[in-house]
């Protein structure tokens, strides 16, 4: 069974949002009609969007960090918000466990935005049906653009690879080995909706020094005493046969 | 939670409507077994199944508004397997019908017996239509309860207290209506409906004080540090991911200040429970004051209705401090 899924590395993030206009463009753009707007460029704009970037600032000051977070539908492996649907119109998809609207059946009762926890589905203001990130199936599944072009818009935009695309059900694919080897970690896993998509933790590259490592104790016991200074004529090749 | 009237319209009157029907089937029971004195078919019980059909229909009509697609609110009867909204929109035109069904029964007279009982007893196609819609009135009283109750993030919402008080509430309201009607209609039953109505308003009083009980002691189980997974106390959220707000800071947020909701909460149960409850009593003896009674415990119900949504805390509001 393929599970398709993000990982989000927020060590690497920077908050440029590129993956939120990119996939605004890439699905307001397609078949399935606009991600609407109001009030585009005037003082309270506002639309439907699939994928958001948060900022929180971690700590108090001085020792606080800037953590961006990116914020879309995580495709859960036990969807909360399909089994409520009235309609059949939210489901998760068998073969690659996309979690879908289908926009021609929803009725627009919210029920389902209610059920998820995260916030991820939005009402279209001007088509009225519930919508949600589709983890761009219309880019992924194409038979007309390039295949290095068949990734989600929101992963090909990102300047700096902090989005990883694949399927977490293989443990050999590039997601599976960055939840594993980088401490990859689910939202909210006390409401048990196993999200296929993971975050990675911001991680601080430190270094662990001790003091004998700054200072050197050649001779802990100190039994021996000194070594007998060499002369000056001897030749010194290193500082175990320099004394 | 932002209340939606038209889902506080539609589960106040359907739920007056739910309980006036099963007043009337439970006082035509009741004279079945000749507890009380036998009513006339067409002028209470089938003008009090026309009542109970106009308040079923308001609250229906007032439900589509919740849609953004009302003419395909058809195909919501499709997942009645997973969902309790799919099973409510099954159950409540199926309820619509059956009191129909009831009332043209009452009003035609079709009163051929079908069973013998013992004694004296004969059993007509109204008493059997009467208990198929008692059973659909309480699947749908479930029904309504569990689209809350079933989501089990929802804290406040996903106790058992959630449908008990669904039920209560439309019970008393229902019963109320019907002292109200029988005042009118038929005087030698007010005291025996307005005696339910008592009895029912203190019952949900009780319950709804329980769950309020219970909704005051709730710890969240999810926090700003699971939302976003980092363990720090200190987490100050700088953006929302939006400039003029969206959907998700205007649809999980009630926007009324404390002060309002700290007003609402007495007031609800002011006009819910104790005012009802003061008035029931001489409303024996005066219709009036069982008139005013309903209508101050139908505004009660929509105040109760709209602190339900309102109390709710959706955890995807912890995704948007700066609103709360």
């Amino acid at each position: 069974m393929t599970q398709l899924a993000l990982v989000i590395d927020l060590n690497v993030c920077v908050g440029c949002h590129a993956c939120v206009t990119s996939c605004k463009e890439w699905n307001t753009s397609g078949p399935a009609g606009p991600l609407s707007d109001s009030d585009p460029y005037g003082a309270n704009p506002s639309g439907t969007f699939f994928n958001r970037v948060q900022t929180f600032e971690v700590g108090t000051f001085p020792n606080t960090a800037t953590v961006h977070f990116p914020k879309s539908c995580l495709h859960c492996e036990e969807p909360p918000c399909v089994p409520v649907c009235p309609t059949g119109a939210s489901y998760k998809r068998k073969e690659d466990g996309i979690v879908l609207v289908d926009y021609d059946k929803c009725i627009g009762c919210e029920y389902c935005s209610w059920a998820c926890p995260y916030g991820a589905r939005e009402i279209d203001a001007k088509q009225k049906v519930m919508k949600k990130c589709t983890l761009c199936v219309d880019r992924i599944y194409s038979t007309t653009l390039p295949e290095a072009d068949r990734r989600p818009s929101c992963v090909m935009a990102c300047p700096t690879s902090a989005r990883l695309f694949g399927d977490v059900h293989d443990p050999e694919s590039v997601v599976s080995k960055a939840i594993r080897e980088s401490a990859g970690y689910a939202l909210m896993p006390e409401w048990g909706t196993q999200p296929a998509n993971h975050y990675l933790p911001r991680r601080k590259t430190t270094m662990t020094i001790h003091e004998d490592e700054l200072m050197r104790v050649d001779n802990p016991l100190k039994i021996d005493g000194k070594l007998p200074k060499p002369s000056k004529q001897q030749p010194t090749l290193d500082d175990s046969t320099s004394w | 939670m932002k209340p939606p009237f038209s889902v506080i319209f539609l589960t106040t009157l359907i739920g007056v409507g739910q309980g006036l029907f099963l007043a009337l089937y439970t006082g035509q029971l009741y004279s079945f077994f000749d507890l009380l004195p036998a009513q006339d078919s067409r002028s209470f019980y089938a003008t009090g199944s026309i009542i109970a059909l106009v308040f079923l229909g308001a609250g229906l009509f007032a439900s589509f508004f919740h849609l953004g697609h009302p003419e395909r609110a058809w195909r919501s009867a499709a997942m009645w397997r997973t969902s309790w909204l799919s099973r409510e929109v099954i159950v409540l035109p199926a309820f619509i019908g059956t009191v129909f069904l009831y009332g043209v029964a009452h009003w035609f007279n079709f009163n051929a017996p079908m069973i013998e009982l013992s004694g004296s007893h004969q059993v007509d196609i109204t008493l059997i239509l009467g208990a198929a819609g008692t059973f659909l009135s309480f699947a749908l009283f479930i029904s309504t309860g569990m689209i809350y109750a079933c989501l089990r993030f929802m804290q406040e919402w996903h106790t058992p207290l959630t449908p008990i008080n669904f039920t209560l509430f439309g019970g008393a309201s229902g019963f109320l209506l019907a002292s109200v009607f029988a005042a009118m209609a038929a005087p030698q039953l007010t005291g025996f409906y307005a005696g339910w109505a008592i009895i029912l308003t203190a019952l949900a009083f009780i319950s709804r004080s329980a769950s309020l009980w219970r909704n005051s002691r709730i710890k969240p189980k999810s926090s700003l540090s699971t939302a976003i997974g980092i363990k720090h106390p200190n987490i100050v959220q700088i953006s929302q991911g939006s400039m003029g707000g969206s959907f998700n800071t205007r649809a999980f947020f009630h926007g009324k200040s404390a002060a309002f909701i700290r007003t609402i909460k007495p007031g609800f149960i002011v006009l819910t429970f104790i005012l009802p409850l003061i008035l029931l009593v001489p409303g024996l003896s005066s219709p009036k004051l069982l008139v005013a009674a309903f209508v101050i415990q139908y505004a009660g119900l929509l105040a109760e209705r709209w602190f339900f949504f309102a109390e709710a805390n959706h955890p995807q509001n912890l995704y948007y401090q700066k609103v709360a």
